[in-house]
């Protein structure tokens, strides 16, 4: 099950430069957030501090508090034990060019040290039928590489590789940039399906893709979290003149 | 409609003049040219050793160690069998040493420490061989107060280290940070990633770098004058004076009988052609382990 993430006064740095500023929200579980916004308006960097993944870039910081369910991001716990709970999909997808599609899905659980080979097939099976793929790839799941997939075929599994560590959430950094729409279609009906079990973070540049899966919408400009509210009213009749130039395409 | 378009396109498009033709083909030949300039001296030293060589080699030249000075006959199986310890123990001690030299500079040191060490393996690898012969010297045949195996090996490692190191940094920061984070997205470590995931993904790179340092090292000759130092007889003790291949050409090569001149012959075509297999040996079993699309 979905857990919800509540995040108080998160600021975040590259070196001296200040990515986010006094950032506050809550997101719901078992439901999906999504994060608009401009290039470079920090709507990545803030789903990068949510998993501890802003901190492997050199130099970079964060200030704040997070809390993912019952436990504090930033206080008292790993950043490893922390990320096997939320997963993430990236903009690229980003198989591991050198292992099997098996083994990709695998690879959280193996890695960290869970062996027994029998509840593994299970698993591989189980993601690899949640993120849509199984149909597709399961004549070649031990012959093929996972790069040798098409684009989109390669995004959802990364998916099931996110899930096989069976998250509570589950982060998407524009998971569809790089995909056609076919492909993005697939992922976004996934979506809806995954809403039910995890609860779901994800950034997008296209608006329409925010308003079709997402129950909560974020709007960050500058840094700064300018509005966030249920999808319909940010789309329909935005609090904030920014967002509402936004939204109607006068900017951005 | 569209057949139009399409005719009108392709009968816009002008003939190539002969003038771009010309340029096409001069450069494609100069292309070749340099290929097979850069390839002549290869082939014309292994053409040689083939012709002044093969002649020499018989079961006994691999099956017999040399008889003494003035006797026809005998071979060098003790000096084919050293030079393959001498190679296992420096692999063995340079290869881990070199690759996690090129992690910490890859994955830890883009830094002033990660600075300090690149420079130095770039001294070391611009170092004479024969410097490094005496440094292995000092190093393990002064205490030991013999030669040995061991001791070339040593010499014949830290002559690898920096190559392998370079090509392993090298390798490793191709290896695109997308893929490092896809492993931390999971919860795996950094040294998890590290072993499991990055050099994993860069393995075949790391092991032509290795193959690289394996195969300049495998024909040296002067780290191992005095530290190996050769022997007539059979030795399987790494702490005992081990003949080379590389040592038993030198001393050969230099003699003044033709029966020792011929075998030298044979013994570079041997070290040659034992080279080349192991490195595409080395190369199958890589290939065999990679996946379809990989």
């Amino acid at each position: 099950m979905g857990v919800g993430i509540t995040v108080d006064r998160l600021n975040a740095f590259y070196g001296k430069t200040q990515a986010l500023f006094d950032i506050n929200l809550a997101v719901q579980a078992n439901h999906a957030t999504a994060l608009i916004g401009p290039s470079g308006c920090g709507k990545s960097t803030f789903i990068r501090c949510l998993n501890r993944m802003h901190e492997t870039i050199p130099e970079a910081r964060v200030e704040g508090a997070v809390r993912i369910g019952e436990f504090s991001v930033y206080n008292g716990t790993s950043a490893t034990q922390l990320r096997r709970r939320v997963g993430m999909v990236f903009q690229k997808p980003n198989p591991f060019p050198t292992m099997s599609i098996y083994d990709n899905v695998a690879a959280g659980l193996k890695l960290n040290g869970f062996g027994s080979r029998k509840k593994l097939d299970e698993i591989v099976e189980k993601s690899l039928r949640s993120s849509a793929l199984f149909e597709e790839v399961k004549d070649a799941l031990h012959k093929k590489s996972g790069a040798s997939l098409s684009g989109g075929q390669q995004q959802r599994l990364c998916i099931a590789r996110a899930l096989a560590v069976q998250p509570e959430v589950l982060l998407m950094d524009e998971p569809c940039s790089a995909l056609d729409p076919i492909s993005t279609g697939k992922i976004e009906e996934l979506i809806f399906q995954l809403k039910e079990q995890y609860t779901i973070v994800i950034v997008t540049h296209n608006m329409q893709q925010a308003a079709r899966v997402a129950e909560f919408t974020g709007f960050f400009l500058l840094g700064k979290l300018i509005e966030f509210d249920k999808t319909e009213k940010i789309f329909t009749n935005p609090s904030d003149k920014r967002t509402e130039d936004y939204v109607t395409g006068r900017f951005g | 409609m569209a057949d139009a378009i399409v005719n009108s396109t392709v009968t816009s498009i002008p003939p190539i003049s002969w003038h771009r033709r010309a340029v096409d083909h001069l450069m494609t030949g100069v292309a070749v040219l340099t290929v097979a300039l850069v390839l002549l001296p290869l082939f014309a030293i292994f053409a040689y050793l083939v012709y002044k060589g093969i002649g020499s080699i018989n079961i006994s030249f691999l099956t017999q160690t040399p008889k003494p000075v003035g006797e026809a006959g005998g071979g060098m199986a003790n000096a084919i069998v050293g030079s393959a310890v001498i190679l296992a123990i420096a692999s063995l001690m340079g290869v881990p040493l070199g690759i996690g030299a090129g992690i910490f500079l890859s994955e830890y040191g883009r830094n002033r420490y990660g600075d300090a060490v690149r420079f130095v393996s770039d001294v070391l690898n611009g170092v004479p061989s024969i410097v490094i012969g005496i440094v292995a010297y000092g190093l393990v045949v002064i205490r030991q107060k013999h030669f040995s195996a061991l001791a070339g090996g040593v010499a014949l490692a830290i002559m690898m280290v920096p190559t392998i190191a370079r090509t392993t940094e090298q390798m490793l920061l191709l290896v695109p940070q997308a893929i490092r984070e896809a492993a931390y997205g999971l919860g795996v470590s950094r040294w998890r990633t590290t072993l499991s995931i990055t050099l994993r993904t860069a393995t075949s790179g790391v092991i032509t770098g290795v193959m690289l340092a394996f195969a300049r090292v495998a024909g040296e000759t002067a780290p191992l004058l005095f530290t190996a130092f050769g022997n007539q007889f059979w030795n399987l003790d790494p702490n005992q004076p081990t003949s080379a291949l590389s040592l038993q050409i030198y001393t050969y090569a230099l003699s003044p009988f033709d029966d020792w001149h011929r075998q030298a012959w044979a013994g570079s075509f041997v070290l040659i052609v034992l080279i080349v297999s192991a490195v595409a040996a080395v190369r199958i079993v890589v290939r065999r382990g990679t996946l379809a699309g990989a």
